[in-house]
């Protein structure tokens, strides 16, 4: 009955995403009020379907009803409750019906929360993001039904990927999936204001904070599915420039681009055609990660099940949206406004150097993506492009911004000084310089680049630190008044230093990482020791153990550094008899914010482990940048300035969107 | 300046960029780039000893050699057989009898020195390259493809 309700749930939200989609279009082209009021009650009700369906479909999950094949398969009457609830995304059809689900919510979000908008412009916004969703539920009910009922019921079901079983699992790809819907909303502003033929300052007022959300989640997303691929997958890796990694990063860059270029926009109404093009493109960006993911044209650990017939709608999906949008792009923008002047350097100068390079590194990306794909459709040769390519492009093109990235913020509005800025940097550059010696003297040479890397990521977060200095006149008035200065900044202000520290900290996490890490493969045999970095690591004992769905073999380690005992690493390996598969389970002991990581490999005949040791230096640092990052932007959400979009009601609650 | 001069600074820049990434991703492709290959396309496409490649097929039951953590193994398709050897961990579900995917170096016709082995997740699953290849030498069986559940090539690198 529960499976029935769901999938009927989904069948009305289809049917009133049609009606939204039409409707208040229409009578935003012909002037009827009316009409165009039908959206927001629609949206929200459509929401509500959709929430039904999706708890329709949890709470099958967490009965373990195996009469229906998606549970079946998917899941197991002793998996944990957390893996239960998780797993009905760890899987296509699922995935597919919560992407619908936030679609839905971020609809739902604008039509409450969008009352200060001009009705003609939230019609349209409304109609846009509501044929997105109508073609998602259409997918779903078409090609992917996760109700689907089995003629016979099963006793017991199939159980998840093993791999799958983990916290990541609940909390990737909600996060992933906020971001990468979050984009929709910029998606349907442009597309409505291209309807419209008119797009000023307000519109990107408008726009940015729901940019802004979406990109935070993104960036959450992104850093949680890292760490996760770092411990879950047991190779020390946190980064494999993997198709569907890239699928995830090139939106992200592409939402970063369109954040910075929306700022001009709503400053100085310039920028306007491009930022529309950005908004367009980190939304195609998405569908195209979505369509590579989970059409089976790649194969990684996120395709789920590759069946032609959902590859074709995908794509047919992706070439509506994509085509379309930018058909419409090609027609009306020039139509558009022109916007202000500004000289080359100039804080607009910098914001454009900012784009120039996040698109052509994001265009690199999708290159080193896509052209396996077409080499493969074209000559039949069958190439990879790994972590050289993507270091040897990607890299390149994003140091410069890593300098320049200081500069920005110093720089005036129309006419900047350049000369001035560097001056101001003085003080970051001299800690970058110094950052770079020290690092130097303490690896005693070593590679020539890391110092480098290191160098630039201090100053990046030092010149962030600069712009505030400056702004507060630090040292150079009492504190009490750069204090207050400090509490008068514009959160935004404020928001961007923090940002901007914190890809600084991530640089330096990476570089660390890259460039100063040990480690040592070997097989060891029980009451065995070996050191690494100073660190003794003692081979204990091997035992086994049962889990709840799972048997494992974990290994004891002690850990001493001079002698005295810091901590115990239990790795394991478990056994998934449901699926008759095995995952490894790597141990962590966290120093600072670096960390021993120790994962196993087979047991040899002799009775002896074979067993991978890394240090891995500052590692953690990655991932804390990326959420100081998303601190940054949380503060910048802040700023009164956005809230105030246009006269009337202060959009306060618009700041809290898909929580 | 004009509004003119400005805007052809600003398309200037961009198409320095933008050739500058083109130089970049060219040179990155010419020398990046790893080419999947079969045991029979070693043989028939006389690929250059020393050269860097993927390496995919099956492994040959009975052929798994090891010790500590040396590896070596015969990958085949059924037509050739290469022998890899690998020093590191081996993925959790490498298996005897199942496809494999190899990265490394070649050094002649009938060995391969592996610093990645890629495996499968999943017990039906098969890394797409090699069904592929296997399909190719008539060796593909029918049941490798049926339940293609959640499934990724899991690597070990060294």
């Amino acid at each position: 009955m529960i499976a029935e309700i769901g999938h009927y749930a989904l069948v009305l939200a289809l049917a009133l995403a049609l009606i939204q989609a039409t409707l208040p279009m229409i009578g935003a082209r012909i002037g009827d009020r009316a009409l165009m009021a039908i959206s927001e009650p629609v949206a929200v009700v459509q929401f509500l379907f959709v929430a039904l369906s999706f708890a329709a479909l949890t709470a099958l999950y967490v009965t373990s009803d195996f009469s229906v094949a998606n549970v079946f398969e998917n899941s197991h009457s002793q998996k944990p409750l957390i893996y239960k609830i998780s797993g009905v995304w760890g899987n296509h059809e699922g995935s597919m019906l919560l992407w619908a689900l936030i679609l839905a919510i971020f609809g739902a979000m604008v039509a409450i929360f969008g009352t200060n908008l001009p009705a003609s412009l939230r019609a349209n916004v409304l109609g846009v993001q509501s044929w997105i969703a109508a073609a998602f539920q259409l997918f779903i009910l078409a090609t992917s039904n996760p109700f689907a009922r089995l003629a016979q019921a099963p006793f017991e079901g199939r159980d998840l990927n093993p791999i799958l079983q983990d916290v990541g699992l609940a909390v990737h790809p909600p996060l992933l999936y906020l971001g990468y819907v979050g984009f929709s909303i910029s998606f349907s502003f442009a597309v409505a204001a291209l309807i419209e033929g008119r797009i000023d300052a307000a519109w990107a007022r408008w726009v940015r904070p729901w940019t802004l959300a979406a990109w935070m989640f993104l960036t959450l997303g992104i850093a949680m599915g890292s760490y996760w691929a770092y411990y879950e997958l047991g190779w020390g890796g946190w980064w494999f420039w993997d198709p569907v990694e890239n699928a995830s990063l090139m939106p992200w860059i592409a939402g970063t681009a369109l954040l910075h270029s929306a700022v001009v926009m709503e400053k100085r109404n310039a920028l306007k055609v491009w930022t529309i093009l950005l908004a367009i493109l980190a939304f195609s960006l998405s569908l195209l990660g979505t369509f590579l993911v989970r059409s089976g044209v790649l194969t990684s650990v996120h395709t789920f099940a590759s069946d032609p017939s959902r590859g074709v709608f995908i794509l047919a999906i992706l070439v509506f949206f994509i085509g379309g949008s930018l058909a419409l792009f090609a027609w009306r923008a020039p139509a558009l406004k022109q916007g202000g002047l500004f000289a080359p350097i100039s804080r607009e100068g910098a914001l454009v150097f900012n784009n120039l390079f996040l698109t052509t590194a994001c265009a690199t990306v999708l290159v080193g993506t896509l052209y396996p794909l077409a080499l493969e459709g074209l000559t039949g040769d069958k190439i990879s492009v790994g972590a050289p390519f993507f270091n040897a492009t990607f890299g390149p093109l994003f140091l410069p911004l890593m300098i320049a990235m200081p500069f920005g913020p110093l720089l005036a509005w129309k006419r900047g000084d350049l000369l001035g800025a560097a001056q101001r940097l003085m003080a970051a550059f001299g800690i970058a310089l110094i950052a770079m010696a020290a690092t130097f003297a303490i690896a005693q040479g070593g590679p020539v680049l890391a110092p480098f890397l290191i160098g630039i990521a201090f100053f990046a977060m030092a010149g962030a630190l600069t712009d505030l200095a400056e702004r507060t006149l630090l040292f150079r008035q009492p504190l009490s008044v750069s204090l207050r200065r400090f509490v008068g900044l514009p959160r935004s202000t404020i928001g961007t230093a923090i940002a901007h520290f914190g890809i600084g900290i991530c640089l330096l996490g990476v570089a660390a990482e890259a460039n100063y890490g040990a480690e040592r493969i070997l097989a060891m045999k029980p009451g065995q020791t070996v050191s690494l970095r100073g660190y003794d690591l003692t081979f204990n004992d091997l035992l086994s153990r049962n889990g709840p769905n799972y048997r494992e073999l974990l290994a004891q380690f002690t850990v001493k550094s001079d002698g005295e005992t810091i901590g115990t690493l239990e790795p394991s390996k478990r056994t998934f008899p449901a699926r008759n598969s095995a995952t490894t389970e790597a141990a962590l002991l966290t120093r600072g914010v670096s960390q021993l990581y120790l994962s196993l490999g087979d047991v040899g005949t002799d009775g002896s482990i074979a067993v991978r040791i890394y240090y891995k230096p500052l590692v953690l640092l990655i991932w804390l940048g990326p959420v100081i990052m998303v601190l940054g932007g949380g503060m910048s959400l802040s700023d009164r300035r956005l809230r105030v979009g246009a006269p009337g009601r202060a959009k306060k609650s618009a700041l809290q969107p898909a929580e | 300046m004009t509004r003119k001069q400005r805007r052809l600074v600003l398309i200037g820049s961009g198409l320095i960029v933008l050739a500058i990434a083109a130089l970049l991703v060219l040179t990155a492709l010419r020398d990046s780039i790893v080419f999947f290959n079969s045991p029979t396309d070693v043989v028939e496409k006389k690929v250059t000893a020393g050269s860097r490649i993927r390496l995919g097929g099956l492994v040959q039951p009975g052929t798994l050699e090891r010790k500590d953590i040396d590896a070596a193994f015969d990958v085949t398709d059924g037509k050739n057989v290469i022998r890899v050897t690998y020093r590191g961990i081996l993925p959790d579900l490498f298996r005897e009898g199942q496809g494999v995917v190899a990265e490394g170096t070649l050094i002649d016709v009938a060995s391969f020195r592996a610093d990645t082995v890629l495996a499968k997740h999943d017990e039906n699953y098969m890394p797409k390259e090699v069904a592929d290849a296997l399909k190719k030498q008539g060796h593909w069986k029918d049941d490798y493809g049926k339940k293609p559940g959640a499934a990724a090539p899991q690597g070990a690198s060294k």
